[in-house]
Formats: C-alpha cells, sequence, structure tokens
C-alpha cells in the first residue's frame, strides 16, 4: 500500500509539472486556435532564464534555508519567469502575429520551426555572446547542465507513514495550487480575463466591444509562458539538471495532458495534468518497467480521442459552432 | 430605473442637435464589385435614421464602413467632429456601438457578463487589484454589476442574469445584443436588422425600445426591411439600391417614390418594348 501512495504522490507531482505547462497550451489555444508547438522551448528557456539568473547572482551556494527560499529562489523564478515571457512574445511577434489570417497549417508549420530553432540557439549560444566569445565560467549548455540546488528543497524531504515525499515534490504541487488560483483570478475577476473569454468565444464582436485582440492575445501567451517557466524551474529542482532537449518531450506530455483535459478549457488542463501524471507513475509501477511509462501516457491519449475526443472536461472554452 | 445613465445621456440631449455621423462619398469596392458607391449619410445626435434597401443593396457593408471593420475604399467618415479611427476597438471609445443581423453574443457567457464585457472601454480594473481585491476592484465590481443589471432591465430583461446567452430565447437574445451595445455608453447604436425573426408583438416592444433609447438622447441608425417598423420609427429614411443611395428623405416621401417600389416589388406591368430594341435595352438595364 505505501507503494501505491508513494506512486500516487510521485505521479500527482509529475502531473502537477505537466499541468503548468499544458495552460500554456490550452489558454493559447483557446484564444488563436493555434497548437504553439514551441511551448515546449519556452519551459525550457525558463529554466535556462532562472539557471542564468543564480549565474548572475554570483552562484550563491551553501546558503540558509530562509536565504535560500526567500530570496534566492524568488529572484531565479523572476528571472526564469521574465526571459519565457519575453521570449514567447517575441516568437509570438515574429513567427505568429504575420500569420494570423493565413491558413492554420502555417502557424502550425511556423510553430515548429520555432520550437527547432530555440532548441538549437541554446545549444549553440548559451553561456556566450553570440558568434563573439564565451562568458568565462558559463558552462555551455551541448549537455546536460547541473541545476543549482535549493536548500530547503533539493536535500529536503517529509517521512510520512511509508511515503517519503521530495520537497520539490511538494515545491511543484504548491507552485500548481497558487497559479491555478491567481488564473482563475485572473480570467473570471480582471477585465482582461473577461476580454480573454469574449476574444476567444468570438473575436470580431470582441473587436466592436472596444477589445484590443492584439493585447489579448500577447497577454494569453505571456500567461502561459510565465506558468512554463515556473515549471522550468520545478523540473530543475526535480531532477537536478536542465538540458536544451527538456522542452521536447515535457511539451508533448504537457499537450497531451491539454488534450486529454479538453483543450481551450483551462480546468482540463489542469485536471488533464494530473490524471496524467499518476497513469503514468501507477502504470510504470505496475505494468512493466519505467521504460513503459511513456507508451501509457500516449495510449491513454489515443484511448480518450477515440472515446471522448472532446477531452476529460470538454472543450469548455473553445465553441465554434 | 437607470438613473446614472440617463442623467449622464441627458446632457448630451441638451446639447444642440449637431451631426453626429457624417459619412460623405463612402465607396467600398471589393476587387471588381462595388458594394457600396459613393454613399453620403448623416446622422444628428437624438434621431432616428432609417437605412433600408433590397437584400445585397449594401446595407451592413456601409454598416462595417462605420464601424471600422472594413476601411472605406473612397470617402471619409466623420464622427462626432472627428475622423473615424481605423480599428473597431477605437469606434467604440469614440462613442459607436452595433448589433448584428444574426446575433453575435457571447453564448457562452450569461446574460450579464455579456453586458458587462460591453463595458470593457469604461473600466479599469488590473490583475493586481482583482487578484489582492483591492477596494478599487471591488468598488468597480459592485458598480458595473449594478449598471449591466440596470441595462438589462432598461431592455426589458429582468430575471434573467445568471442565464447562459445561448439558452435565452431569440427576441431575448436580441435585446440583450442590445443592451450589451448600450453597455458601452455609445452616443450613436447601430441595429442591423434589430426585428428580424420577430412576431408583430416583438416587433413592437422592439419600436418602443428604440424610441426608449432615443429618449435617453442617443442616435439611431438602423436598417430594416420591415416597412411599416421603419416608417413608424425613423425621422429620415435612406433607402439604398445596388451600393447607391436611391432616395432620402423623411418616411413619408421615400415611402411613396415609385423608384422604391420599384426597387423592392418591382416596376408595375407596362407594356412590352417593341420588340426591335428589347435586347439592347435588357443589356442597359
Amino acid at each position: 500500500m505505501d507503494l501505491f501512495f508513494q506512486q500516487l504522490i510521485n505521479g500527482l507531482s509529475l502531473g502537477a509539472l505537466y499541468a503548468l505547462i499544458a495552460v500554456g497550451y490550452t489558454v493559447v489555444y483557446g484564444i488563436v486556435q493555434l497548437i504553439n508547438f514551441a511551448h515546449g522551448e519556452i519551459f525550457m528557456v525558463g529554466a535556462f532564464g532562472a539557471y542564468a539568473t543564480w549565474m548572475v547572482m554570483g552562484q550563491p551556494a551553501n546558503l540558509s534555508v530562509g536565504m535560500a527560499l526567500g530570496v534566492v529562489l524568488p529572484l531565479m523564478l523572476v528571472g526564469g519567469v521574465v526571459s519565457s515571457v519575453v521570449v514567447a512574445l517575441l516568437t509570438e511577434r515574429v513567427a505568429y502575429r504575420p500569420l494570423r489570417n493565413a491558413p492554420r497549417l502555417a502557424p502550425l508549420i511556423s510553430a515548429i520551426g520555432v520550437s527547432v530553432f530555440l532548441q538549437e540557439f541554446v545549444r549553440l549560444f548559451y553561456g556566450t555572446i553570440p558568434f563573439v566569445t564565451r562568458i568565462p565560467g558559463w558552462p555551455d549548455a551541448k549537455s546536460a547542465v547541473p541545476f543549482p540546488s535549493i536548500s530547503g528543497i533539493s536535500d529536503a524531504s517529509v517521512q510520512i507513514g511509508g511515503v517519503l515525499v521530495q520537497a520539490s515534490a511538494l515545491f511543484t504541487l504548491l507552485a500548481l495550487v497558487v497559479c491555478t488560483v491567481f488564473l482563475w483570478f485572473f480570467v473570471n475577476r480582471t477585465k482582461t480575463g473577461r476580454a480573454m473569454v469574449a476574444t476567444s468565444q468570438d473575436p470580431d464582436t470582441a473587436r466592436l466591444m472596444g477589445i484590443n485582440v492584439d493585447r489579448v492575445i500577447v497577454a494569453a501567451f505571456a500567461v502561459g509562458a510565465g506558468l512554463a517557466a515556473i515549471a522550468g524551474v520545478a523540473h530543475g529542482l526535480r531532477y537536478g539538471n536542465i538540458d536544451f532537449r527538456m522542452g521536447f518531450l515535457a511539451g508533448l506530455k504537457a499537450f497531451t495532458a491539454a488534450v486529454l483535459g479538453g483543450i481551450g478549457n483551462i480546468n482540463g488542463a489542469v485536471v488533464g495534468g494530473l490524471v496524467l501524471g499518476v497513469v503514468e507513475a501507477l502504470a510504470s509501477n505496475y505494468l512493466g518497467t519505467t521504460a513503459w511509462k511513456d507508451v501509457w501516457a500516449f495510449a491513454l491519449l489515443i484511448l480518450v480521442l477515440v472515446f471522448r475526443p472532446q477531452g476529460l472536461l470538454g472543450a469548455k472554452v473553445v465553441d465554434r459552432a | 430605473m437607470g438613473i446614472p445613465v440617463e442623467e449622464a445621456i441627458k446632457q448630451v440631449q441638451t446639447m444642440d442637435r449637431n451631426v453626429l455621423l457624417d459619412a460623405r462619398n463612402v465607396t467600398m469596392q471589393f476587387g471588381g464589385l462595388i458594394a457600396v458607391n459613393d454613399v453620403s449619410l448623416q446622422v444628428h445626435s437624438g434621431e432616428i435614421v432609417g437605412l433600408i434597401g433590397p437584400n445585397g443593396a449594401g446595407k451592413t457593408t456601409f454598416f462595417n464602413c462605420l464601424t471600422g471593420l472594413y476601411k472605406p475604399t473612397f470617402g471619409t467618415v466623420t464622427f462626432d467632429g472627428k475622423p473615424l479611427p481605423p480599428k473597431p476597438r477605437m469606434v467604440v471609445r469614440e462613442g459607436m456601438a452595433r448589433t448584428f443581423q444574426n446575433i453575435r453574443l457571447f453564448h457562452n457567457m450569461t446574460a450579464i457578463e455579456n453586458v458587462m464585457v460591453g463595458m470593457y472601454t469604461r473600466t479599469h480594473t488590473s490583475a493586481i487589484d482583482a487578484v489582492f481585491r483591492l477596494p478599487r476592484h471591488r468598488h468597480e465590481e459592485i458598480a458595473s454589476t449594478r449598471r449591466a443589471q440596470e441595462l438589462l432591465e432598461f431592455v426589458g430583461l429582468t430575471g434573467v442574469g445568471d442565464t447562459l446567452s445561448r439558452n435565452l430565447p431569440y427576441g431575448d437574445q436580441r435585446r440583450l445584443e442590445i443592451a450589451r451595445a448600450l453597455a458601452t455608453e455609445p452616443k450613436l447604436l447601430l441595429l442591423d436588422e434589430p426585428t428580424a425573426g420577430m412576431n408583430p408583438q416583438e416587433t413592437r416592444q422592439a419600436e418602443e425600445l428604440i424610441f426608449k433609447i432615443r429618449d435617453l438622447g442617443l442616435a439611431v441608425l438602423v436598417i430594416e426591411h420591415d416597412m411599416r417598423f421603419i416608417f413608424n420609427l425613423c425621422d429620415r429614411v435612406s433607402c439604398l439600391v445596388r451600393g447607391a443611395v436611391l432616395v432620402e428623405g423623411p418616411g413619408e416621401v421615400v415611402q411613396n417614390d415609385p423608384r422604391v417600389i420599384e426597387a423592392y416589388i418591382g416596376s408595375p406591368a407596362t407594356p412590352p418594348a417593341p420588340t426591335t430594341d428589347s435586347a439592347g435595352g435588357a443589356a442597359d438595364a
């Protein structure tokens, strides 16, 4: 039984990571009907942005728990969020906005291009001034980069009965809860949130209500990128290292989670992420080895698409009759 | 009912009946098709103007030119003394609102949420205010909910605030669209076939509602096919045929103009033209 609960906790924290990324897919899809395949790379950029912030702070190590959790981690989060948001908005401006009225396949392919571009850009240029010189002391990102350990999270865990809960898992779950609450307020209680819902239902009418649709789209990309960056930091803390390829599989899984929950539906993305994480953890334990976990995750996607194509919660935000 | 709304708009009413909307020589071409050809139209504040014409005459296209959805190929539109801004959202801010021929509500929002979206340009809360529930947000939230409720009552929708708009009966959806347009605090309201698909009783109610809106001091420009409705309602009527203004004037004049009757019903039976001529004549027409 302990093993079951252990896997459940592992699954939930993994699922929280997926959920944080999945929200970005779903929000953007709900508004511009674009599957932003570069979103996994936005997540990766967030992790590298946080790492860069840590480098700029002078690689603080062996800190007290208070310093680490009160100063270093928040600053890393801010750094990650800022870099993700900036990159996401740049890609929106450069790669998606010019294709706003193009057939839907065009921005999709453009997104795949952005994805490859960002991966290679980080691989080649991280820790350098591009084409000029390497910044001394910075690791290059051609192989995995060890993520800084944060006292109080990287080295801590809680024992509940026979279940060991890593502090990094708690951090991920807590981040998901906080972000979900924030998102709920943002969508339901603010002017921009209401404008987002209106735009997702009928962009032309939204325009005629005085809504700046371009700005709403930018807000959607920014919100998604912010959450992805937080997920990037959580990923670094959980696995202890980051690399330029990390966005590919995580992005694919998060996309699966978004579809699972019903793409366009924010609650669906959260539920889909958690379900996917738990299924992955339990299945890898009870059905074959961990090597099989991706098989079960995508088998679940196929099953949902066949039997409930609108997703678990239904695509609520997107409705185009 | 709606005291602040009426107060605010009374002030507009006391001003002179100045020219609110001044469209001059508006032409809209789509490739080789001239959908709107050299149309000029003025609307004064506090006036109800009708726009009639057979299907495909370019009425809705003309509306789209006025609200910034289309940019006219030629011609100028001046609204409230200023040239019309190029984007719909800016046009709304200047004080022009519209409804659609085929209803375009936000179907998965409740009635009151639809109206609150209409208030978008007139409210200010930011994300920070909302998350931390700062007083500014609370006050604005209460005020805008109350005003949305007032607007719903004004158009005759009571007790349906929390109903999803797609579940409302057809006539109520039309009213809700008008309430949402009024929420943008317009000076001019454009109504695109507000009584399409309505029964005679609903049409009469719509008529009363439009008079009530005029009495608030708003100008109304309305597209309609229902002749009795339009001639009851409008101070002035303009008839569009094949993209151009055929006749403009007071209702009685337009109503009895033989050209208007011809455009709608066809010419009275006349003896056929001499046979030798008929081919050329048809080509000219």
